[in-house]
């Protein structure tokens, strides 16, 4: 199997830095080093396709463009790995089995944006992931693949752990900028973008782990390579999707870019669990739209998930089956999303609780048909915010809306949950 | 009052980060450790170790959700709530944690040994439901791994 992430896996446990190596580890960073400029590495990255596996999908090379290159003073690289969208789980599991490639990713990076000092944001829970990275940095220090004078080069780069203490606002990169500095993380207004005012009022890009991972693979084997390994011509690379829900097996796994819903749930996660009917399921984590059983032969890529409605997001997918209300999975969903709101924002501090009072009187049997108009303002209004969560929270809610308005109108008609 | 070494080893963390208060989240985790939560007197702690305010740690203490700023039994129990730990019927997990503790989300145990309260997404979704204890992960929680759980955490260090 040639796919770049879980090639190196080994059941059960960490790949060590030797095995890593043996297999084709570090040969991107010394492919890199002795022989292509910085700019060819983003250019290569930037040709390869890849874009942001942590949920937006914002083409990865472009990002890195956005960073001026004529600004004095440091500028800063963070990955980001506070991996909190509820049905997200990639990130650990690939730093559980790995964290070569993502140190050798973010060196990579560091090397194309003129980066000497980068952090990863570790979320509180991932201890096994920050150790294995802790042991994994020292490793490639002492191999000459990081720190001081790199391969014997004038490039020196530090990378250094952050771990937090447990927040999913943090994950926003505004926000993850001023948790790093030690503030409270609430988002900044942008502009400026933090590739020209970020970390310390320095140029910063901010990527997530999986895509930063992929940074390796890219170099040593080429754009053309990375974009030939998805199924469908407009995607490029693999995917880590992480299922959960009701199916057989809860797997994450790594597939091209491209794969049909329906041969993700019925291939690697063996099918639904205990015969039921695919309902419905979220495919990118929480602040995704609902996909629906006419969506089962959908190829899993950026764009064409976005023409369905919906996006690809995180790769976080939830299956529900016939015997899940809707209604009470979107309820779980804001009450996620208004206990994690920062406050910052007037529409979503005081919106999310009232969406979750209304959803809470429909669920429970006390729901009015004016309750239906009331949600739809508020996917609107709830948009008017500087950070993408309470929007992110609309989009389930305007799936529900938008797909099971039917399932929506039972629960007000008969006064009850029709599934309890 | 923090053990000398404890404020050495943190003034230490403090020197070595970029701008003082990057190190808050370390400081703060350090002395809740000492403490078993962030009290008053660790906010003032923090406050001078970090050259900052008391009240700009404390915005930064009630922001945080694995800082305690009430006192919390010797162990947390995070017990997910959200979306794919639903989807694995979590609410009867929690119900069962609720009766067996014999206290409500946010209640410690009357022998000061637990703290259950709910928490979003810890990323164990392909081994929902899960919690933590103490910081520690378990998955696919059925009531009789729960009493196994914390039977054995109850005598664990």
């Amino acid at each position: 199997m040639d796919l770049p992430l879980f090639r190196h896996n080994r059941p059960n446990r960490v790949v060590t830095f030797d095995e890593y190596r043996e297999e084709g580890g570090f040969e991107g960073l010394k492919k890199a080093f002795s022989g292509m400029s910085p700019n060819d590495v983003q250019q290569a990255v930037l040709d390869s396709g890849l874009r942001g596996r942590g949920g937006a999908g914002f083409a990865t090379g472009r990002k890195w463009s956005f960073v001026p290159r004529d600004l004095p003073g440091p500028r800063w690289l963070i990955c980001n790995c506070d991996e909190m969208e509820p049905g997200t789980y990639k990130d650990r599991v690939l730093l559980e089995h790995n964290p070569y490639s993502l140190i050798e990713g973010m060196t990579l990076a560091c090397y194309a944006l003129g980066v000497r000092h980068a952090f990863i944001f570790i979320r509180k829970g991932y201890e096994k992931a920050a150790a294995n990275l802790a042991r994994g940095i020292e490793e490639a220090k002492k191999a000459g693949l990081l720190g001081e004078h790199i391969l014997g080069s004038e490039h020196s780069i530090e990378l250094d752990l952050h771990l937090s203490a447990g927040r999913y606002i943090c994950g926003e990169e505004t926000a993850l900028i001023n948790a790093l500095e030690g503030k409270r993380p609430n988002p900044r207004s942008k502009p400026p973008f933090p590739a020209v005012k970020g970390l310390w009022q320095g140029p910063t890009v901010v990527n997530n782990v999986e895509t930063l991972a992929n940074v390796p693979a890219i170099v040593a084997n080429g754009a053309a390579w990375f974009k030939g390994l998805a199924l469908n011509p407009e995607g490029a690379g693999s995917k880590l999707f992480c299922v959960s829900g009701s199916v057989k097996n809860r797997a994450c796994i790594e597939l091209p870019i491209g794969t049909t819903l329906g041969d993700i749930i019925d291939g690697a996660c063996g099918g639904m669990r205990d015969g039921k009917k695919f309902k419905a399921c979220i495919p990118g984590g929480a602040s995704t739209q609902f996909l629906k059983p006419e969506h089962w032969n959908l190829p899993m890529d950026y764009d064409t998930v976005v023409k369905a409605g919906s996006r690809l997001g995180s790769g976080g997918i939830i299956v529900f089956d016939e015997g899940h209300c809707l209604v009470e999975a979107t309820l779980n969903l804001i009450n996620f999303f208004a206990r994690e709101s920062c406050g910052w924002c007037t529409p979503c501090r005081e919106g999310l609780p009232y969406v979750k009072e209304i959803l809470t009187r429909i669920e429970n049997g006390r729901g009015e048909e004016d309750d239906i108009t009331i949600l739809r303002e508020h996917v609107k209004y709830l948009n008017y915010t500087f950070c993408a969560l309470a929007p992110g929270a609309m989009a389930p809610l305007d799936g529900l809306l938008r797909d099971f308005e039917d399932e929506v109108r039972e629960h007000i008609v008969k006064k009850k949950c029709p599934l309890k | 009052m923090i053990p000398e070494t404890l404020k050495t080893s943190l003034q230490a963390r403090v020197a070595s980060a970029i701008t003082a208060r990057e190190a808050a989240v370390d400081v703060m985790k350090e002395l809740q450790a000492h403490y078993g939560w962030l009290t008053d007197e660790a906010v003032q702690e923090a406050a001078a170790l970090l050259g900052l305010s008391p009240l700009q740690v404390e915005e930064l203490a009630t922001f945080y959700e694995m800082i305690y700023r009430r006192p919390v039994g010797k162990k947390v129990i995070h017990v997910c709530d959200s979306i794919s730990c639903w989807c694995a019927d979590c609410d009867k997990i929690i119900q069962y944690l609720k009766d067996k503790l014999g206290v409500g989300l946010g209640g410690t145990t009357a022998d000061g040994m637990f703290t259950l309260v709910p928490c979003c997404c810890m990323g164990m979704c392909g081994d929902s439901p899960a919690m933590s204890v103490g910081g520690v992960p378990y998955g696919r929680l059925t009531p009789e791994l729960v009493d196994e759980i914390l039977e054995a955490e109850r005598h664990k260090p």
